[in-house]
């Protein structure tokens, strides 16, 4: 299972590769959110990924799983999110004012 | 009494939700937040009074003991950078007063400035390093808004670049967090510490400190500054001043904390990496610093150059060089700051951002002038003021640890720190004024007070230095014997 779940973390960070590396910003945007689900799915897959019963609850006597990972990417899937939407507001900002989303326009003048 | 320690974080967040719902009153929001600010960097005296006088205090959130909970550790070395970023804060907030203008005040600066001091205050004191994630984010994101806020052209372009590049390093940063979770199995930094004493540095965990490198380097624009001189320059002279005072030196701080507690072992690859890395950035600051035709660029290529200064003292890594970089760290913040509001008012002034378009300044504003050329003095090294100490240290500690080429370009750098202020210093200072008696803009008395403040400060790290070397001392002696801090953190949970 944990060899599936590296595969699949693979998977993910080359497809957010792609997406960050194109020009237009939204790809980009989509790109970083495709990034984190990696990197939360591997935060999980080095933890361990069902190595014993629920923690904390003590309806076994052991050994545990350990909880750790869950809340680790717990904390980052919210960051990521809060992270996100600022991103999009920020971009549809940029659009608005520089009338382009291709981030190969947005490279600044020379004699500015 | 240790439960103090996390009034840094807290008092700072509470206060910005509170001024979210004061906005229309900018006169209370003003009021409150110095207050605020005043009173954390009292604690913080406190915090290290303290700390001199029992050792490292650490507070174990929710009663989970160390390596399961999350935890907040005081020790010399982050109070004195907490306490520095705070009076940096408190003076720009009162350079902003008078020159950020209604629209910022009206759409929450002030609630993002204090979030913004919560992220860095967090940063230099957490002991978890996922912890130390978290608040890097909480900082970050305070920081995402204040350099868009204002809503420019410029502005927005450049800010979403600041952003994109600092979330991919948010992703590497966890890459690496991921890795070292299934390496040690923990996250506390003094049982990081502590088990890679234990089963050696391998190359794996070498990899993982290198990781680290990466990441931190990006955050403190070591090397891998490419993002920084575009984005420093497009947000309000307040925010810029914080920014080259605070977030770069937050990411030195992690490099040092990262470097002399976690992955201490394998100083062969990680100190030569970082000693290489510091000399580029040395050179390449130094070749921007000379080719800048506008005030912005020269400045924020001399953060650069301070950043690579200061990690001169890591890659020497003898406790003489630790100390210096602490030193020449508190000097910068400082330095820093006020360098970036001098230019900033230098540009509200004029009109220009072209150096040889400003002449005479010293003539309409003879103190204006003084205080830059105090700065000058200061971030070349000039013994009254507050580089020298660092710089001093830095340049002993180099010598005792046989490295002699970062010797020579640290000390060269310095020549070059002066050639650049000083091109601005002969050509927009001196000369003849181009501004009649009549038209010339008055500076805002708020503006010299925070000016004024900062000299001060400036001149007591200098002359004062033998009252700051008990702190610094402790804070170097700690650096250099991990075991102090693990013994502190560790000793009486497991």
């Amino acid at each position: 299972m944990e060899s599936l779940m590296v595969v699949l973390v693979g998977v993910l960070v080359s497809v957010g590769t792609y997406l960050i590396l194109s020009r237009n910003i939204i790809r980009i945007i989509l790109g970083t959110a495709v990034l984190s689900h990696a990197v939360h799915l591997l935060i999980l897959t080095v933890g361990g990924l069902k190595t014993g019963g629920v923690p904390v609850l003590g309806q076994k006597d052991g050994p545990f799983t350990d909880a750790l990972p869950q809340a680790l990417i717990l904390t980052a899937i919210v960051i990521s999110f809060a992270t996100t939407a600022l991103l999009l507001v920020l971009a549809y900002r940029v659009y608005k004012t520089n009338g382009t989303d291709d981030v190969s326009e947005l490279r600044g003048m020379p004699d500015e | 009494m240790n439960n103090i320690i996390v009034l840094p974080l807290i008092i700072p967040i509470m206060t910005a939700v509170i001024l979210v719902f004061l906005r229309n009153n900018i006169i209370l929001q003003r009021i409150i937040s110095l207050i605020t600010m005043v009173f954390v960097t009292a604690i913080s005296i406190l915090l290290l009074l303290n700390v001199e006088a029992d050792g490292i205090m650490k507070i174990d959130f929710g009663g989970w003991l160390p390596p399961f909970g999350i935890l907040f550790v005081a020790d010399s070395f982050s109070l004195l950078l907490v306490i520095t970023a705070n009076i940096v804060a408190i003076l720009c907030l009162i350079y902003s007063f008078s020159t950020i203008g209604f629209r910022h005040e009206n759409m929450f600066f002030y609630p993002f400035v204090l979030l913004l001091i919560a992220g860095v205050n967090g940063s230099f004191l957490t002991g978890d390093i996922f912890n130390l994630f978290v608040c890097f984010e909480v900082m970050l994101l305070a920081s995402y808004v204040l350099i868009a806020l204002g809503g420019e052209k410029v502005q927005l372009r450049e800010s979403i670049k600041y952003v994109l590049i600092n979330v991919v390093t948010s992703w590497i940063f966890l890459v690496a967090l991921a890795y070292l979770y299934g390496t040690l199995k923990t996250l506390n930094m003094a049982h990081i510490a502590e088990r890679v004493a234990e089963v050696g540095q391998d190359p794996l965990i070498t990899t993982v400190a290198i990781l680290f490198l990466i990441v931190f380097s990006i955050k403190a624009g070591l090397l891998l500054f490419f993002w920084l001189p575009g984005s420093y320059i497009v947000p309000p002279t307040a925010v810029q001043a914080l920014f080259a005072a605070l977030l770069t030196k937050v990411g030195v701080y992690a490099l040092i904390r990262t470097f002399t507690l976690m992955f201490p072992l394998n100083q062969e690859v990680t100190h030569t990496l970082i000693g290489i890395m510091a000399g580029i950035t040395i050179v390449l600051g130094c070749m921007g610093a000379m080719s800048g035709k506008d005030v912005y660029t020269i400045a924020t290529y001399n953060v650069i150059i301070g950043v690579g200064f200061i990690l001169i003292g890591l890659a020497a890594g003898t406790e003489t060089a630790l100390s210096g970089a602490i030193y020449y760290l508190i000097h910068d913040m400082l330095a820093k700051g006020l360098l970036f509001l001098l230019v900033g008012t230098m540009v509200y002034l004029t009109g220009e951002t072209i150096v040889k378009r400003m002449s005479g300044l010293i003539q309409n504003y003879p103190l204006f002038g003084w205080i830059f050329f105090i700065v000058l003095l200061t971030l070349t090294g000039m013994p009254p003021f507050s580089g020298f100490v660092g710089k001093i240290l830095i340049g002993q500690g180099a010598i005792e640890a046989g490295s002699y080429v970062l010797l020579t370009i640290g000390f060269a750098s310095s020549i070059i720190v002066l050639y650049s202020l000083l091109r601005i210093f002969l050509a927009s200072f001196f000369g003849e004024t181009t501004v009649s008696e009549e038209d010339k803009k008055p500076i805002p008395k708020g503006v010299m007070v925070s000016f004024i403040l900062f000299t001060i400060a400036i001149i007591y790290l200098g002359v004062g230095a033998e009252s700051l070397s008990i702190y610094v001392q402790d804070a170097a002696r700690t650096l250099i014997n991990p075991s102090i801090y693990i013994d502190a953190i560790l000793g009486e949970g497991i």
